[in-house]
């Protein structure tokens, strides 16, 4: 697949059909299907054991699917060696050779595919990562930030048709990895390479790609660009993975035309129905809690706006930017809203009654029939979050082994 | 002070007003002692005398074994031009046993450590049987060995029906049977240092070879034999040195014949038997000074302070 002596031309397509993978004991990918456009920034989130990762060993070679085809630029390659195919990983340790230096690791792959003069095009790959100065050290006398960036040459000066990135901005703090998304962007856009990168941060995801695709339990829950993935997510666990979500479950009692009306706690709430999954039964709608206004005294029933209340605030927290509430509605449960802080200080106090609004274009329906059990905010620092960690973590040394 | 500084010392050592380092030295200093003391009594002493005997000069009419001391530089001269061959044959011996070691201990302590990681078992029985030689006396092993290719031993004779072997040679008491001896008890010193260097090897570096581009065979000649090369440079060392010097396998009880005496067994000889103990002496240490900068050189090329 790859030639000697020649660069991919250009990003490929990736195509993965009915990809099944399984372990022994479980089932890490379940009947995946996936088109990735050559050139674009494709993000694949999804919390710890979604499967994530398999995937992009999947497509690395690194790992051989149970069943299914993988295509790149076209070509079947599931039966092709890794060192075959026009596919480089960026690891989420880096893996750089520790006895090479920083120049000797990025001229690896050119030396092996017997590329002219490659100690100049790795001091290029070196340039763009602003690393060139420290050609000379060992990996091990670099930083964190800085074995990413050789990472990411060593990966880059192959100019490969893919480029997988393996959650490889997870070991950076926060400044570093803001400005580690900009360059990757940047770099993406300059060499017009396709990247495949999976995450487990949303807002990583969010601010890099231009399509993302949530993946939860070896699926594909959904897929699309960042705004669409937030604005309009279809399943539950969109809703709360991407940002967060306020959800209410009830029956769908009405019909106007262009939204159906459901029944919250006895209250009617409208949603669009080009916005909605499902127009009757038991359905489940949210709204995201920015979209939502707080009012002290019961607003006046206006047309195109949907009201809960009165309720009753029982947090008030600061985040700078913004300010976030909590409100307690009787019936309903907490409702969270975001308010811009366009006035110093909150405009209500903790123990104050309120109600709150929403435009209903802001409304989505959701496909699920009811809510996960459990908590309403997905939360890294559950035990639940944590133990599906340890368990990945776990097999991942079995898969090693 | 010993105990001191088991037991809390450090947190007194903080307070008192004495210098921590000094404390800290006088520490080291105790703690240091008995092994200084063991080195300077039974390696240092040793050593001088050794030099000095290798210097003695035999009186005019001393009888057999009678020496006094001198400066007879000659002695030197003599164990060079009269054991010369057997000094190389040692050395070729030992190169060629290091080299057959490696060849058959890398991928067994590849086995171990990368293959048989999956199979935690497997590993645990293998690392078993690579020491288990261990529990029987290295001579006891050698002998079986004589036994095993002796003339009456079923090899030999199988190879003599066959007519693969003249029926007036044998395996013992040849270069060969030296060779494989050296070969066979030194295994498990090139197996375990290189087997500790495999079995930390990170499977990841190896998937990082394979997906910049480079075969299995690639990736291992670029990225895991390099890897596992302090674990290599100690296993040769670890069977290079004691087989320059060894007069077991050679000897003729053993494994040898006349033929195949290296250094170690002329040292034996001319030390217990013709009781020429400069000569002896001479060659003791010219084989610990041929050995100390094959070793220097060695070390210094294969580049192990970098790998560390």
């Amino acid at each position: 697949m790859v030639s000697g002596g020649a660069f991919a031309e250009a990003g490929a397509d990736l195509e993965l059909r009915e990809i099944h993978k399984r372990f022994p004991g479980f089932t890490a990918i379940e009947s995946l299907d996936l088109t990735i456009p050559a050139g674009s920034f494709f993000a694949l989130l999804g919390p710890s054991g979604c499967g994530k990762t398999t995937t992009l060993r999947l497509v690395a070679g690194l790992e051989q699917p149970t069943s299914g085809q993988i295509l790149i630029g076209g070509k079947d390659v599931t039966n092709v060696k890794p060192y075959r195919r026009p596919v480089n990983t960026v690891f989420q340790s880096y893996a750089l050779f520790p006895h090479m230096t920083v120049l000797e690791n990025v001229a690896f792959g050119l030396k092996r595919r017997r590329i002219a003069d490659p100690t100049r095009k790795a001091h290029e790959a070196l340039e763009l990562v602003e690393l060139d100065h420290l050609a000379q050290r060992k990996p091990q006398q670099l930083s964190g930030g800085q074995q990413q960036r050789v990472a990411l040459a060593r990966a880059v000066v192959n100019r490969p048709a893919l480029l997988l990135l393996d959650e490889p901005l997870g070991a950076l703090d926060l400044k570093l990895r803001r400005q580690m998304q900009l360059e990757l962007k940047n770099i993406q856009q300059e060499v017009g390479l396709t990247f495949l990168h999976v995450t487990h941060d949303q807002e990583e995801a969010m601010t890099m790609a231009d399509t993302v695709a949530v993946m939860n339990k070896g699926e594909i829950e959904q897929m699309g660009s960042p705004e669409e993935l937030y604005e309009l997510p279809k399943t539950v666990f969109v809703a709360n993975f991407l940002g967060q979500s306020n959800l209410f479950t009830g029956d769908v009692r009405g019909d106007n035309g262009d939204t159906i009306v459901v029944e919250v706690a006895g209250v009617p709430v409208a949603v669009p129905k080009a916005r909605a999954q499902r127009h009757r039964g038991l359905v489940t709608i949210g709204v995201r809690p920015e979209k939502l206004l707080l009012h002290p005294s019961r607003p006046e029933p206006a047309a195109g706006v949907n009201v809960l209340g009165p309720g009753r605030v029982i947090d008030v927290s600061f985040t700078g930017v913004s300010t976030q509430y909590t409100v307690a509605v009787p019936g309903i449960g907490e409702v969270i809203v975001f308010a811009q802080n366009m006035v110093f200080g909150p405009v209500v106090q903790a123990g104050a009654e309120v109600w709150v609004s929403w435009r209903v274009e802001h409304g989505f329906g959701l496909a699920d029939e009811l809510p996960d059990d459990g908590d309403r905010f997905i939360d890294d620092t559950t035990t639940g979050g944590i133990a599906q960690q340890t368990k990945e973590e776990l097999l991942e040394e079995l898969e090693e082994g | 002070m010993a105990f001191a500084a088991f037991g809390g010392g450090g947190a007194a050592a903080a307070t008192a007003n004495e210098p921590v380092h000094l404390r800290g030295g006088w520490v080291a200093v105790g703690l240091l002692a008995p092994g200084l003391a063991y080195l300077l009594l039974f390696f240092l002493a040793p050593l001088v005398s050794l030099l000095m005997t290798s210097l003695q000069v035999a009186p005019e009419g001393a009888g057999k074994g009678e020496y006094v001391p001198g400066f007879e530089w000659s002695n030197y001269a003599t164990a060079i031009s009269t054991y010369w061959p057997h000094i190389l044959r040692s050395f070729g011996y030992a190169l060629t046993a290091t080299v057959a070691a490696l060849l058959v201990g890398y991928p067994i302590a590849y086995f171990i450590g990368v293959t048989a990681r999956k199979w935690p078992l497997v590993q645990a029985l293998a690392l078993t049987l690579v020491i288990a030689p261990f529990f029987i006396s290295f001579l006891l092993r050698t002998l079986a060995w004589k036994q095993i290719l002796g003339d009456n031993g079923w090899i030999a004779q199988t190879l003599h029906s066959l007519g693969w072997l003249p029926s007036d040679q044998n395996i013992v008491g040849t270069d060969f049977s030296v060779i494989f001896g050296l070969t066979y008890n030194f295994i498990p010193f090139m197996v375990l240092p290189i087997y500790t260097s495999l079995e930390r090897l990170d499977r990841r570096y190896l998937e990082a070879g394979n997906d910049l581009y480079a075969r299995p065979s690639t990736t291992f000649w670029r990225v895991t034999l390099p890897l596992s090369l302090p674990g290599v440079v100690s296993g040769t060392l670890l069977t290079f040195i004691p087989a320059a010097g060894d007069y077991i396998n050679a000897s003729q009880i053993y494994l040898g014949s006349i033929n195949t005496a290296m250094v170690g067994n002329v040292i034996d000889r001319t030390f217990l038997e013709s009781q020429e103990y400069p000569i002896a002496a001479a060659l003791s240490v010219l084989l610990m000074g041929i050995i100390l900068v094959i070793v220097a050189i060695y070390v210094k090329r294969s580049g192990t302070e970098d790998l560390g």
